[in-house]
């Protein structure tokens, strides 16, 4: 019996800590994950924070700023709190667009997937198909597709994820190419593994960090892109809150009560740049060991 | 070194094996000969050595023999069975048989899985044996390939090179298979961690008695784990013989070329040996030479009968030695490319070195 | 930098107490600890070891081609002068000239863009100052050297064009053209087959011949050792193990480790008279030091570790005639020792 090998190799402290190590390390992306946070529990705890109902309506108290005693932020033109409307605003926005990620996701990884350990004739087919949707603007063909498919939030979150769908592909794709030529995947087949098994259960949680980081760069994309609908009238429809519709609402009355405008673009914006700051902390995080 | 038992039926038998690819136009088309007519026999407990160098076809054979590719001509049969295009749900149970080795530590492990799950997956596939059993029949072959119980939830990025090799080892074993396919299974380690795995490759084929298909590039390694050997040279067999037979009395031109060339760690011996350098490169297996392969290479080559006749693998003295070529005859007459004559000159150490100008 | 003919006596190039550390994220890697050789003219030396043992990282550092995050002290001293402490703009004028280089993979260290003829030109018009068709014509000249047939005509290929062995020629061509003193070449066979690894050692035994170039050669490969070089150094986790010339040290090796290594390899000849049954092995991997030794390096993996050997790390010293090791317990394997050894 041969001898036993040393064990030499001091067993490293495993992956999970050692990545929420090197995260705590960047402060930028934990200011982003907070304001995840943030934004997350205020979808889920809106009608208890909101302090009015978004709907209801003081005409005595017509586009009062902020500061007002009894309004935090101010109303808007027909006498409805902002605040509480911002707050309840957030489901609209988060989700549209985490349904619109998880639906784009739930489609295109396994597309790609198959395209890329299959290749034959549904490679070309689907990458066609893909270069096709991806010449189009992103925001354009949501608008495009919401405006066929009919104005709600259901609808809204199809038209986004239709046009994300080819950048999943994309990368799904990718990965699995590349992970075809690892030994461990012809390892599987030679143990009799069927193809379901090395999909899922050898490659996909391989590709899982490349496709992680583009979900948290789809989602405050589609946050956006709802927004865009509902200003245009084709996601949410009135009197729903949403931040978009409260641009619209708000256009007219931009010289008279600029926080009218402000605040939901505040909201907006301060929303996609959490996501899009812990997206790149992530990706910096799991960069090193993707590739290794 | 375990000998084979004598067995009626080979447990594989490989038959004209062909394996082409095409070369995509935009990089100029034509073919790849990567496998161009190999036979290979291997009996119950034997270990074959399959040598090479690049572009020899040799990780070829072994991937036609695992069906991780399909042959595009020929057959290979195990225990008697033909397996060469059977599809895959008719090959699946016949997978237990059969197993491989690889060659890259860094990547034959998925790295998301820790070792006991890399090693049950065979058990899984096959529906062999559930919970408790599976795992123990797990800790064992871990255990057995040097990989003590507190190693077993580790996963490959906290092992060494060394380690996942054994791991390799131990997921290809777990259900005994009868043949094991080592496709250069050390060529990516250091070389004292080389030395733990061919001896660990050693005791588990004399305790398991499995057969093995050894493909390596490295001469000293085959010599030293296998009975027969088979050298291959642009996707065809040029000798074959036993370990003793191959390395005492090689026949065939470029085997003896190969052998000269391996250097020993011994510098005595490496003074006093012939050296034969082959001159140019290794041809292209997109266009192999005509005739006999090695002729363009070949110190001893007879022209025309090298360029235009393509020489069997033939067993010239009926002794259990084949070799492919011409200048082989059955009487005893064989060529020597080591001899005196066409060496290059002897190393003399210690030359005088020349004052080269300032 | 003059050129000066080497002095009898006096070695070509000579390291002292190299020292290469490396900073990084996780914290230091000391990668050479306190190495020193000498290289006489027209010599062979080689620098064998595994993997992290810092064979290449001294190359690197004698050509003063460490990156930024390395600190490197000791003294190299190249035929008596100084080159350690030299700045990158005369270290230009030495490398290619006085000291060159050969690398592993000669793709990586040829530019793909460039004919063999034109990157071979480069360094005879640098260094030597030769005009275009001087250069070409001596280009012809050096690929004729290095035996690659019709060199007129390849001169103008890419190295695409070419195959390994052919490429690791071209850099060997290169390397010589301005008749350097010393060439260090790192792995050069590793990749290539072996019958092309003997084209290669053959063409660099020519050289040394013909041109009187001191080499050193850094590889793994115990044959390629024995075949070619005249002297050899051991070296484990940044230290030298064991030195002294190739004779000497595999007939008589001093350190535990090189008996090890020299157990570890395959041998045919002794196989078939069934003199080599099983392979040594040396349990455990080599490790990467983070901080100076407090023992033996080599102690955790060794058959004849004691408590000597953990209390300091040991000094080179002479062994046996003219024979150098870094342990307090040298010589043949006793035999116990090879029992335990051959487990």
């Amino acid at each position: 019996m041969s001898s036993i090998a040393a064990t030499a190799t001091v067993a490293p402290a495993r992956r999970g800590s050692r990545l929420r190590r090197r995260f705590a390390r960047r402060p930028v992306a934990v200011v982003g994950l907070v304001g995840v946070c943030i934004v997350v529990l205020v979808a889920l705890f809106a009608p208890l924070i909101a302090p009015y109902s978004p709907n209801a309506s003081d005409y005595h108290a017509i586009l009062k700023p902020p500061g007002t005693s009894g309004h935090l932020l101010g109303t808007d033109d027909v006498g409805r709190d902002l605040f509480s409307r911002l707050v309840v605003g957030t489901r609209a926005s988060l989700t549209a667009g985490v349904l619109a990620t998880v639906l784009a996701v739930v489609v295109a990884v396994p597309l790609g997937m198959i395209a890329g350990y299959y290749r034959g004739w549904v490679d070309p087919v689907l990458s066609r198909i893909t270069d096709v949707v991806l010449s189009f603007p992103f925001l354009i063909l949501a608008v495009g597709l919401a405006a066929i498919l009919g104005p709600s939030l259901v609808n809204a979150a199809i038209a986004l994820a239709v046009a994300q769908v080819p950048m999943f592909v994309r990368i799904a794709r990718g990965e699995v190419l590349s992970l075809r030529e690892q030994e461990y995947v012809q390892a599987a087949v030679v143990n009799g593994a069927p193809t379901r098994v090395i999909l899922f259960r050898h490659m996909l949680p391989n590709i899982l960090s490349p496709l992680v980081v583009q979900v948290t760069v789809a989602i405050p994309a589609a946050i956006i892109g709802a927004a865009v609908l509902s200003f245009l009238g084709l996601g949410v429809q009135p009197p729903t809150a949403a931040w978009g519709t409260m641009l619209s609402e708000a256009q007219q009355y931009v010289s008279q009560a600029p926080w009218f405008a402000l605040l939901p673009g505040l909201a907006i914006a301060l929303t996609t740049l959490s996501f899009n700051l812990f997206g790149d902390g992530l990706r910096d995080v799991l960069d090193v060991r993707m590739r290794s | 070194m375990s000998s084979p038992q004598s067995s009626s039926e080979p447990v594989l038998e490989v038959r004209g094996l062909r394996k082409y690819f095409e070369v995509p136009r935009s990089r100029g088309g034509g073919r790849v000969h990567a496998v161009d007519g190999v036979d290979l026999t291997i009996g119950t407990g034997e270990v074959v050595g399959l040598v090479g160098e690049s572009g020899s076809g040799k990780s070829t054979v072994g991937k036609c023999i695992v069906r991780l590719l399909e042959p595009s001509d020929g057959e290979i049969r195990l225990h008697g069975q033909d397996v060469s295009h059977l599809p895959e749900r008719r090959l699946r149970p016949l997978r237990r048989q059969v197993h491989m080795v690889f060659q890259d530590p860094y990547s034959s492990l998925n790295p998301r899985m820790q070792i006991r799950d890399v090693v049950a997956e065979p058990i899984r596939m096959h529906g062999i044996a559930r919970g408790r059993t599976a795992r123990q029949l797990v800790e064992e072959m871990l255990e057995r390939v040097g990989l003590p119980g507190e190693m077993h939830s580790r996963y490959p990025h906290e092992l060494s090179g060394g380690q996942r090799q054994r791991v390799g080892l131990a997921r290809s074993l777990v259900l005994r298979p009868s043949l094991l396919i080592a496709d250069e299974p050390v060529s990516a380690l250091d070389v004292s961690v080389q030395a733990s795995i061919i001896n660990l490759l050693l005791d588990l084929q004399r305790d398991l008695g499995f057969s093995c298909l050894f493909i390596a590039h490295d001469l000293a390694t085959v010599e030293f784990l296998c009975n027969r050997v088979a050298v291959m040279y642009l996707g065809r067999l040029v000798e074959q013989a036993t370990r003793e037979e191959l390395f005492k009395h090689p026949r065939h031109p470029y085997t003896q070329s190969l052998l000269s060339a391996v250097p020993l760690p011994d510098p005595t011996l490496q003074r006093q040996r012939h050296r034969v350098v082959l001159a140019g490169d290794i041809p292209s297996p997109v266009n192999p030479p005509p005739g006999c392969r090695f002729h363009t290479r070949c110190p001893v080559a007879e022209l025309p009968l090298c360029q235009d006749s393509d020489p069997q693998l033939v067993d010239h003295r009926r002794d259990g030695h084949l070799s492919a070529c011409h200048l082989v005859r059955g009487d005893g007459g064989a060529p020597d490319v080591t001899a005196p004559r066409l060496a290059t000159t002897k190393i003399e150490r210690g030359a005088d070195p020349v004052h080269h100008k300032a | 930098m003059t050129q000066t003919m080497t002095q009898p006596g006096q070695p070509r190039l000579e390291v002292q107490d190299l020292r290469v550390r490396f900073d990084t994220d996780e914290g230091s890697v000391l990668a050479v600890n306190g190495v020193s050789f000498t290289l006489g003219a027209g010599e062979v030396l080689a620098l064998v070891g595994e993997s992290g043992c810092g064979k290449s990282m001294t190359a690197m550092a004698t050509l003063g081609l460490l990156p930024p995050t390395a600190t490197r002290t000791g003294s190299i001293r190249l035929e008596g002068e100084e080159i350690g402490g030299l700045g990158q703009r005369e270290l230009r004028r030495i490398r290619g000239r006085e000291i060159s280089m050969i690398f592993q993979e000669p793709m990586t260290s040829l530019n793909p863009v460039f004919t063999v003829g034109h990157q071979i030109g480069e360094v005879l018009r640098r260094h030597e100052g030769m005009t275009r068709k001087q250069a070409r014509a001596r280009a012809v000249e050096l690929l004729d050297l290095v035996r690659i047939p019709a060199a007129a005509t390849r001169i103008d290929e890419y190295p695409h064009q070419m195959s390994g062995g052919m490429r690791q020629r071209v850099m060997i061509a290169m390397a010589v053209a301005c008749n350097p003193k010393v060439l260090l070449a790192d792995e050069p066979t590793t990749a290539l087959d072996v019958t092309i690894q003997a084209q290669i050692l053959d063409i660099m035994r020519d050289l040394r011949q013909e041109l009187g170039t001191s080499v050193v050669m850094i590889t793994h490969d115990l044959g390629v050792v024995a075949d070619i070089a005249d002297r050899v150094v051991v070296m484990y986790a940044g230290h030298v193990a064991e030195t002294g010339t190739v004779d000497a040290v595999f007939a008589n090796p001093q350190h535990p480790y090189t008996l090890g290594l020299l157990g570890s390899v395959p041998r045919p000849d002794l196989v078939l008279a069934d003199a080599q049954d099983r392979l040594t092995e040396i349990p455990g991997v080599v490790p990467t030091l983070r901080q100076p030794p407090t023992a033996c390096v080599f102690a955790p993996r060794c058959p004849r570790a004691d408590q000597t050997c953990l209390a300091r790390m040991p000094e080179l010293t002479e062994t046996a005639p003219g024979q150098r090791a870094a342990c307090v317990h040298p010589g043949p394997a006793e035999a116990e020792q090879k029992e335990a050894m051959r487990v």
